[in-house]
């Protein structure tokens, strides 16, 4: 793992610029089939997702919405993970991701730069913010699976 | 003149409460307030020393238990000045603005006629609201509200016309802060025939407000928002309404007889509101709240709270990275955003260093509309906040950025 990723002002500027300029921030799907609209019960967060998979592999993530910053850079680094990823290595990595946030055992080199995130727990209110949008492609990514 | 000092110390949340390493400052009035000794001290009295129920038992303790209960809604009356038989005890505001729409709103209107109210109203008391109309035909207008988000008496006198059955408006906007001019929306509302329905959610904890005065038909608050215990609130009604009115729930205590045919013969208002076990404690609680803010007097209350409203604007006034919505709101309740960031991100900044205040679309129509913003951050005062928190809340909102936001998560 990069040493850069261990150093706390590196990850506050990987989240800082996946909130100013976040990455797969447009929906094209017209079709609700591959469409996720994800609102915090708890908080204001309001984000919709989406992908679009073929041959079992993920070749488009999109999302768009009104959400903190924390939401939005964290469904902004996952968009980034899990494209041109297979249904079952999107799973794993999310699942990893759910894992860290929750301060269980986790593998870091899958996560890249959604390391910046480890700390999240810290502030137990943040952690639905950090989670809002990977659920929503979990979700979707399971949808695809059972298919 | 209050001695707040004198008062925080009746209030165990604001002696030496932390919140992370800082004292706690907590703005969020508007959610739910802090108790004092007196109210906890009640609802601790009825668990050690009664623990029985009301208006059931043929024993001392019961007796004595149910003449506490209904004690406490002759205070009540007393301090909104209505009778006492016009004082229902229910969960909160919520059930009493669920119980005015279904059991007046639902029996009383038909098809054609028109319910009025705002965008800026809760939610409590505008879905129930729908459902009215879903099931009796009757339909719903909104008042416009002003750019700045007044509701003036003006648009209001617009609004209004001789469909109209039902008024419902927030005494004090929850979202903004304003006062609306009951009392002249009362009058006119009256000579059309229409009731009007007040919550007082927002009004009842910080300002006098007299029913007969000013001449509402329905009110509706919460205890846990004027420093009584969560679970109880007041419908207030005119005692004729209250009979023309039907409970939407039965059981013991609000009948008087029943028999195998179906035939019910109900308990007079308030009586048949009121079945099952209430929160008795929480009742009690409500009591001891009302004698303790009397104590301290209504007007004072009011007078400070703006007081302490009008300073903290005329610093934050000043901030340049602040934008403020109300300032010309004559309550406690500051509604604002800080530049650039995410309402919620800056409410967890201000969290990080003590301070409770509350992110959210509160009414998201209005704000869309009115503001312009999607989301907000409201502050709101109650009378134990002081000089000081607010300049310590004045202080942190300088340094509030996106930058430091995100610091707090290392």
């Amino acid at each position: 793992m990069s040493q850069y990723l261990k150093d706390p002002m590196f990850l506050r500027q990987i989240i800082m610029d996946h909130y100013q300029y976040p990455r797969n921030h447009e929906l094209v799907n017209e079709n609700d089939e591959f469409q996720l609209h994800m609102a915090s019960e708890s908080c204001i967060d309001d984000i919709t997702v989406e992908i679009k998979v073929e041959d079992n592999k993920i070749v488009h993530t999109g999302f768009d919405g009104v959400a903190c910053t924390i939401a939005t850079s964290s469904t902004s680094i996952m968009s980034e993970l899990i494209l041109n990823k297979s249904l079952d290595e999107a799973v794993l990595i999310i699942n990893n991701y759910l894992d860290m946030v929750s301060e269980k055992e986790y593998d870091e080199d899958m996560l890249e730069e959604a390391i910046a995130f480890s700390t999240v727990s810290k502030q137990a209110n943040r952690i639905k913010c950090a989670t809002i949008g990977i659920d929503g492609f979990l979700k979707l990514i399971e949808k695809e699976i059972a298919k | 003149m209050l001695n707040v000092s004198e008062i925080r110390k009746d209030f165990p949340m604001l002696n030496n409460k932390k919140m992370g390493n800082y004292p706690l400052i907590y703005l969020d009035n508007a959610a739910t307030t802090f108790k004092p000794d007196c109210v906890i001290d009640t609802v601790v009295n009825y668990y050690k020393n009664y623990s029985c129920n009301i208006h059931r038992g043929d024993y001392e303790l019961s007796y004595q238990i149910s003449d506490e209960y209904d004690k406490t809604r002759k205070v009540v009356a007393n301090f909104i000045n209505s009778e006492d038989k016009e004082v229902v005890f229910t969960s909160g505001a919520s059930e009493s603005l669920n119980l005015i729409a279904y059991g007046y709103g639902m029996n009383n209107l038909t098809k054609g006629d028109v319910i009025l109210t705002c965008e800026a109203e809760h939610a409590s008391n505008i879905l129930p609201w729908f459902k009215v109309a879903e099931k009796t035909g009757a339909t719903i207008e909104y008042i416009p509200l002003q750019n700045d988000g007044v509701l003036s008496i003006e648009n209001f006198k617009k609004a209004m016309h001789s469909n109209v059955k039902v008024v419902t408006l927030a005494h004090i906007s929850n979202v903004l802060g304003y006062v609306n001019p009951i009392k002249e929306i009362t009058k006119i509302a009256h000579e059309y025939n229409a009731i009007v329905i007040c919550d007082g959610a927002q009004s009842v904890p910080h300002v006098k407000v007299d029913v007969k005065y000013l001449d509402i038909d329905f009110l509706a608050f919460s205890g846990h928002k004027m420093c009584a215990a969560t679970g109880v609130g007041i419908m207030y009604g005119k005692y004729d309404l209250l009979n023309a009115m039907e409970p939407f729930m039965l059981g013991g205590g609000s009948n008087a007889r029943f028999d195998m045919c179906g035939n019910i013969q109900l308990k007079n208002a308030p009586f048949k509101f009121e079945s099952g076990t209430p929160a008795i404690e929480a009742v009690l609680s409500i009591g001891a709240a009302v004698k303790y803010l009397e104590k301290i007097g209504m007007d004072n209350i009011e007078e400070y709270e703006l007081e302490l409203k009008k300073y903290a604007i005329s610093k934050i006034e000043k901030l340049e990275n602040i934008i403020c919505y109300n300032s010309l709101a004559e309550t406690g309740i500051i509604t604002f955003n800080v530049k650039d960031v995410f309402a919620q991100d800056a409410a967890c900044y201000l969290n990080s260093k003590g301070i409770a205040v509350r992110a959210g679309n509160h009414c998201a129509k209005i704000l869309m509309n009115t503001l312009n913003t999607s989301e907000t951050i409201r502050a709101s005062f109650y009378f134990y906040n002081t000089y000081e928190e607010v300049d310590f809340f004045v202080e942190t909102l300088k340094e509030v950025t996106v930058e430091n936001c995100i610091n707090i998560l290392f």
